[in-house]
């Protein structure tokens, strides 16, 4: 039933789309972009060069950004940095899906940062339109951003847009590699292109003669691509779609994968670092002579804001790091967490409206007279921190760096370390690598920068640099700090009105700011996941309210829908429960967009919506759309005599494609343990200037023993295909508090959740 | 010092108190031991000592002295896979994979002391070893799965 409307492809639109898309991403022209803001749209719209052109040995081929071949193999460029996502491998199968790979048959490569790499589907989040409306406006509109993401060349991995991104391009870009191989085989043999065939690496001739792709290579690279390019229908395809052995799941477990921090060098030397902790402040003094005579130090370096030590061993740097006293100056930020609260607190005024997104009916009108609802929510700063610290490899000689690191945006990461070192851009070499988790960590360049200041001062000395956990949590920018105040009326059984309002400080602007840029209008994300819920509540308005920074923050892991669905939802949760409605059944009545019903008909079947649980459980249900993608969660809770234990959580998502069930399932089941640890234990606070949370033991998320049974499925109509890495996240907060209200009648408004009950 | 690491004896010139993680990461260059909190809270680290299941980051070389140590280096390759492995690798756990190494050494000494384990000794097995990614549910079946093997060896 999920999959009766699934479109196809390969129909005639969709063909001169392919033809399209294959012409201007991969006919080179002589055209080169530089930066800058002078461009018209005309010359954005020409392609960037090919990077691997200038790499290319004698007898290597290349078709487009995406595939080399050599006579000794064939190499794929996967430049989405994998984060633990598994994009490397999706990457490759669509490659491999068009140009008649198999697993095995081929190596990949993260590349280097190139503006040919530019995400273009992160480009839509940019704009105040939800991904998948495509009227004209938001069409055009979304074309401007598209041209401006190419201008800065942003080779970026984020807002689950991976597979949004490569879905077209790097089938593409296999057909292409296809095509021309097939071409070359036709200049050998004289046998024409339509009596050749493709299959595992090779062209085959009409008598089952087999010419392996690497011989071709020397006489493909002579060629101009071929880039009138068909797609196949997916009832041909081979690997999308199907259970795949992702590229990286044996080294990563038998402990051969090498990581950013794993890396090692002839006669590198390691550093650690101490950087004020109080973001910002400067360092007034400090008194390294003990650390100068411990073991193994080889060098102090007085780094921006902090001190670095450089030794023959990392514990012996992190060591020498801890032995070093310091004096700090003022963080440039309220010092305590008391006055953050206060200031978003203080930020429901018409001065810091930053956008009235959607009013229908009237209001103001129905909450005067009315018996009005109304509350107050939060939620806190959460941090990030990825398993594997933050760490860079860095070599700064006279003219040349060459950085090794893992970054959602490598392009950001050079630019960085090219200003730093003082070296032009294309002087700067960046290697990217595999990560051991980021969910929006990465796209910070703070460590970067420092790496790069360490191999200043360090001339031709290979140095890797490795946070240690505590420097590493004490300098997470963290989630947007967010307050909601909505009010709301019910009226016969019904939902009447509902007011939101949401004040946040906007990860975007912070970032932007560390850019040392802006961006103009009202920030979509601090009112993504609540102005575009779909319901057709009659009285409905959002406004959102933009707190002035205090202390950094940046994109964590679904970013604005992570606070924001958590308000929104709950609160409808409490009007409908005071009009004393079914949430399912109130939820569908007042929707008739075709997406939002179908994933939540289909958890409410799935968990037999309406079923008895017995005494002391109770079901939630949430719905947000996150990043284009919409995602419906109902979980069910145990309140045991020592806590609630959350039992089952059920997730329907429509995705439009899943390209592998396993990684898709198995990314779906951490988004909901993310969403739900953090929610239930996890806040960063400030005391004295400093992040009060060091390590685990006091932000832990989630444990295995918490975690619950989590039952997903991806539904496969819409048209377009959708990211999930993110999706899942925000329902799954106000699931659980939805379900802790239905099984305890207490109804939790602030996150962390344990602050108000207690879990097993 | 002398270590007994994978099988081979290392001669090792560092402190006593060193931990023995950093002597196997950055003196010896094994790094499928992963650091990630540095203070026994997470298990990215988990070596086996003894056939122990032991944090690295929280014992001293000094303490690893004359004892076999096995890391996940040792525990199994890509050609020669250890059950846990295999299992691991079948049932796709991991996502960034770098919580792996300590779970599946978590796991392999778990399954040593308990062949048949039930759903709560799992879990609670388990618990030291965070994942940040919340590939929890497949590492209930992975265990699960390695335990059949193993015992049915």
């Amino acid at each position: 039933m999920d999959t009766a409307t699934t479109p196809e492809p390969s129909s005639p639109k969709t063909r001169s789309k392919a033809r399209t898309i294959g012409r201007r991403a991969f006919l080179v022209s002589s055209v080169v972009i530089a930066g800058g803001v002078a461009f018209g749209y005309y010359t954005v719209k020409k392609p960037h060069l090919n990077p691997l052109r200038d790499q290319l040995g004698p007898d290597e081929a290349t078709f487009n950004p995406w595939v080399k071949i050599s006579p000794k193999g064939i190499t794929l460029i996967t430049p989405h940095a994998d984060i633990g996502q598994g994009v490397a491998s999706m990457q490759a199968a669509l490659i491999a899906e068009e140009m008649d790979l198999d697993f095995g048959q081929f190596e990949i490569s993260q590349g280097t940062p190139s503006a040919a790499y530019y995400n273009t589907a992160l480009a839509g989040e940019t704009v105040p339109f939800l991904r998948n409306d495509h009227g004209i406006v938001a069409e055009s509109v979304r074309t401007i951003a598209d041209a401006m993401v190419k201008v800065m060349g942003m080779q970026s991995t984020g807002g689950s847009s991976s597979t949004i991104d490569s879905f077209v391009k790097l089938r593409t870009a296999g057909a292409v590699a296809r095509e021309t191989l097939k071409e070359a085989a036709f200049k050998r043999t004289g046998i024409p292109v339509r009596d050749l065939r493709t299959a595992s690496g090779a062209v085959i001739l009409p008598d089952a003669t087999k010419i392996p792709y690497t011989q071709l290579a020397g006489d493909a690279a002579k060629l101009s691509p071929v880039t009138d390019v068909v797609l196949r229908d997916p009832s041909q395809w081979r690997l999308i779609g199907k259970k795949m052995e992702r590229l990286d799941i044996v080294p990563k477990s038998t402990g051969t994968l090498t990581y950013g921090i794993d890396l090692d060098f002839k006669g590198m030397l390691y550093a650690a670092v101490k950087v004020s902790p109080r973001i910002g402040a400067a360092r007034l003094g400090y008194d390294a002579s003990k650390a100068k005579a411990m073991r193994g130090v080889k060098a102090i370096l007085e780094i921006p804001n902090g001190v670095a030590v450089i030794a023959d061993n990392t514990w012996r740097a992190f060591q020498a790091a801890d032995a070093i006293t310091f004096t700090w100056g003022k963080a440039p930020y309220p010092p305590d967490q008391d006055a953050h609260w206060a200031e978003v607190g203080r930020s429901f005024t018409k001065e810091r409206l930053d956008k009235e997104w959607r009013h229908e009916g009237d209001v103001d009108r129905a909450l005067s007279g009315a018996k009005v609802i109304e509350a107050e929510y939060r939620a806190p700063y959460v941090a990030h921190q990825p398993l594997e610290p933050l760490s860079a490899v860095i070599k700064v000689t006279d003219g040349r760096a060459d950085l090794w690191t893992a970054s959602q945006a490598p392009g950001i990461a050079q630019q960085k370390a090219a200003e730093v070192t003082g070296l032009p851009l294309e002087n700067v070499h960046v290697y990217n690598q595999y990560a051991g988790g980021s969910f929006g960590h990465r796209l910070e360049f703070d460590h970067v920068k420092l790496a790069a200041e360490i191999g200043r001062q360090m001339k031709g000395q290979v140095i890797k640099m490795t946070f240690s956990r505590e420097e590493d949590f004490t300098h997470d920018y963290p989630r947007q700090i967010a307050m909601a105040r909505p009010r709301g009326t019910v009226k016969n059984g019904r939902v009447e009105t509902c007011d939101l309002h949401i004040a946040a400080v906007s990860a975007a602007r912070s970032y932007m700011s560390r850019l040392g840029t802006s961006i103009p209008g009202a920030d979509l994300m601090l009112a993504a996941g609540a102005w575009d819920l779909p319901y057709k509540i009659p009285n409905f308005r959002v406004t959102t309210y933009a707190v002035p920074e205090l202390a950094p923050v940046s994109s964590w892991r679904s970013v604005g829908p992570s606070t924001s669905a958590f308000f929104a939802d709950c609160f409808l949760d409490e009007l409908i429960h005071a009009a004393g409605a079914d949430p399912m059944e109130e939820r569908l009545r007042l929707t008739d967009d075709p997406e939002a019903r179908r994933v939540l008909e289909t958890v409410a079947r799935m968990s037999n919506w309406g079923s008895s649980l017995g005494p002391n459980r109770g079901r939630g249900v949430a719905f947000a759309t996150t990043l284009g993608t919409p995602v419906a969660e109902v979980v069910e809770v145990w309140n045991t005599p020592d806590g609630i234990q959350i039992e089952k959580v059920y997730v329907a998502a429509e995705v439009g494609r899943i390209v592998d069930p396993v990684n898709f399932e198995n990314h779906v089941q951490g988004g909901v343990v993310w969403g739900l640890g953090h929610a239930m234990n996890c806040e960063i606070t400030y005391a004295d200037g400093m992040i009060q949370q060091p390590n685990y033991h006091v932000h832990e998320a989630m444990r295995l023993r918490q975690c619950p049974e989590i039952i997903v499925k991806g539904i496969e109509t819409s048209a377009e295909i959708r990211g999930i890495g993110e999706p899942p996240v925000p329902p799954a907060a106000p699931a659980l508090a939805n379900a802790i209200f239905a099984a305890t009648g207490k109804r939790i408004r602030e996150m962390p959740f344990n602050k108000h009950i207690n879990f097993v | 010092m002398e270590l007994n690491v994978d099988g081979t004896i290392h001669v090792v010139d560092v402190e006593a108190d060193m931990p023995l993680l950093w002597v196997l990461r950055d003196e010896l260059k094994l790094k499928g031991t992963k650091y990630g909190c540095g203070a026994g809270l997470c298990g990215a680290c988990t070596v086996h000592i003894k056939g122990e299941a032991v944090r690295s980051c929280s014992i001293s070389a000094g303490d690893a002295q004359n004892a076999p140590i096995t890391t996940i280096n040792g525990l199994g390759t890509p050609a020669a896979r250890h059950a846990v492995q295999a299992a691991w690798i079948e049932h796709q756990v991991a996502q960034c994979g770098y919580c792996q190494s300590g779970q599946i050494m978590t796991a392999a000494a778990f399954l040593a002391k308990t062949p048949n384990p039930t759903d709560a000794e799992i879990d609670d097995a388990m618990s030291g070893n965070l994942c940040r990614c919340g590939t929890y549910p497949r590492i209930r079946a992975a265990v699960k799965a390695a335990a059949t093997t193993l015992s049915g060896n």
